[in-house]
């Protein structure tokens, strides 16, 4: 489903985030991507989502060479990966059900479609009574669930999650772990960047680990 | 395991296609651009003071030129009143016997370049004199009538250079002592007022292009302002077609509010004008009123305010959208 070949990436000023990194994600695989901060996490999955180009090597996602792609197909790479942020990336002043919503309107879903879909997304991760709340009135944890379930909304094949846990006491990590696990059982390919040793350690998924830029597979 | 991978696969890249219809994806298309458009004027109205102080912007740059333009064509109008007819008064000379006055009044009246023709006897016109003049006692004082026949003419339709020819033949004629013609101002007037409305033009065109900067710098404000939503929609999937269209939205109400500020202040300040400018010219006898602007004129200023705004909208938008990351 994602393929790295070789790919390194250079910042202007020189910096190598990341240097001749190669793997590849099987169909409905679920990965942790561990590493210290600035070992390139990020990095690597935004070039995933082409918020970043690759300044040499080949990543495929689905098949596709993003090198080969044109801007304008961008939006389609990133309609069929969801992606769940740090800083979970709400809009503050549209309510939970909008910003859930967002994928799909964009998509240029029927409101009832996006009504059913939006419900069933935020069923799922526990937030079906917030809907018209909005995200400032939310705490941590639910304002990252609200980005997890935007990201799964329209239903990616991909899903990748930068440090979902980053600010959240064990239980509440524990929870959002096993959100993803169940993503993964029903066919999503995911990949979590964590630093989290602990709540990795206890599940037993691939672990690929980055350290200054290069990869270490575990 | 491989199979539900498949099929959640295929799902994705159904939902990506669309699998509804093409008339399902039509009207949902219909439906955003509708929602979207209602969105943004939702937006301006909600601040609307802001809103209504960018119109006033607008509505003031399309307005000057549009007045200018109003009152050219008022003047227009009035010089129309005369337009290519300028009245011909040919005083004949002195003593000359009413008979023959009245022979050359009929050769005159079958001349097929004078629409029409007005006989004005001495006795007629001292009488007119001393009513309009009032300088009865005067003439009366005087010892005999001192006013000479006049026939007045009024030329069909002719060029300017023919009607100059036309009255160098009159002038030839023994019967007639001299002669007065209107045209002169006339002439002045139609080359005043193409001056004016290459001044109008001028002045419409620099302000229609503030108009255009005007837009163009609100849009780029509101850009910056909605600089984290545009991060976020390009991140899951958002083409740029589709961040740019609540911007080309905006751009259109801000032109279409302008041109509705610009039609309301001519309105108004032609009701301020046209007590005056009657009365004045009611004074010279003239029957008028003041023309505003007619329905085409109205959806011509409409449909070039909401242009301009589009495309300030877009200039700003094309600028500064692809500065925003992620690309």
């Amino acid at each position: 489903m994602i393929r790295f070949d070789q790919v390194s990436k250079r910042y202007p000023g020189g910096h190598e985030a990341l240097s001749r990194v190669s793997f590849e994600l099987e169909n409905n695989e679920m990965v942790f991507l561990t590493g210290h901060s600035g070992a390139g996490k990020s990095t690597l999955m935004k070039l995933i989502i082409m918020m970043e180009r690759p300044s040499q090597g080949q990543v495929f996602v689905d098949g596709v060479n993003l090198n080969r792609l044109k801007n304008h197909h961008i939006p389609e790479i990133r309609r069929n990966v969801g992606v769940v942020f740090q800083n979970h990336q709400l809009l503050f002043d549209r309510n939970v059900f909008n910003n859930v919503a967002l994928p799909l309107t964009i998509g240029g879903y029927k409101p009832r479609e996006i009504g059913r879909r939006v419900r069933a997304a935020l069923s799922k991760v526990g937030l079906a009574d917030k809907e018209k709340q909005f995200p400032i009135a939310l705490s941590g944890g639910e304002q990252q669930r609200v980005g997890i379930a935007r990201a799964v909304v329209n239903k990616p094949a991909v899903l990748l999650a930068d440090e979902p846990t980053g600010n959240l006491d064990p239980a509440l990590s524990e929870e959002i772990m096993n959100l993803f696990g169940q993503f993964n059982q029903v066919g999503v390919t995911v990949m979590i960047a964590t630093h989290d040793l602990g709540l990795v350690k206890q599940m037993s998924y691939r672990q690929l680990v980055l350290s200054q830029g290069r990869l270490n597979a575990k | 395991m491989p199979n539900k991978s498949n099929r959640q696969s295929k799902a994705v890249s159904g939902a990506s296609t669309h699998t509804h219809g093409i008339a399902d994806k039509t009207m949902a298309y219909i439906e955003s651009h509708r929602t979207i458009c209602l969105q943004t004027l939702g937006n301006l109205c909600g601040v609307w003071l802001t809103s209504l102080m960018t119109w006033m912007v607008i509505g003031i740059a399309l307005a000057l030129p549009t007045i200018l333009y109003v009152l050219l064509a008022n003047i227009g109008n009035l010089g129309g009143g005369w337009d290519g007819k300028p009245r011909i008064s040919l005083y004949l000379v002195d003593q000359i016997e009413e008979s023959r006055a009245k022979i050359l009044l009929s050769t005159l009246a079958a001349d097929a370049d004078f629409e029409s023709v007005r006989y004005i006897s001495s006795a007629d016109a001292l009488d007119e004199f001393q009513r309009n003049a009032g300088m009865g006692d005067i003439l009366a004082s005087l010892p005999m009538n001192p006013l000479p026949i006049v026939i007045e003419l009024e030329p069909a339709e002719l060029t300017p250079a023919e009607l100059k020819l036309k009255v160098l033949q009159l002038e030839t004629m023994v019967e007639v002592d001299s002669i007065s013609v209107d045209l002169e101002w006339i002439e002045r007037l139609f080359a005043l007022l193409a001056l004016g409305e290459r001044f109008v033009a001028t002045l419409g065109a620099f302000l229609g292009l503030g108009v255009l900067l005007a837009i163009g710098n609100t849009i780029r404000l509101a850009i910056e302002n909605r600089r984290a939503e545009i991060e976020i929609i390009k991140l899951v999937g958002g083409t740029d077609r589709y961040v740019r269209r609540p911007f080309l939205y905006l751009g259109f109400w801000y032109g279409f509010g302008g041109a509705l500020v610009a039609w309301s202040m001519i309105k108004l300040s032609l009701l301020f004008l046209s007590g005056p400018v009657e009365t004045l010219l009611h004074s010279y006898q003239e029957v008028f009123t003041l023309q505003g602007l007619d329905i085409a004129e109205t959806l011509a200023l409409m449909f070039v305010g909401s242009l301009l705004g589009i495309i300030g909208a877009a200039l700003a938008v094309g600028r500064h959208l692809h500065q925003i990351k992620p690309g």
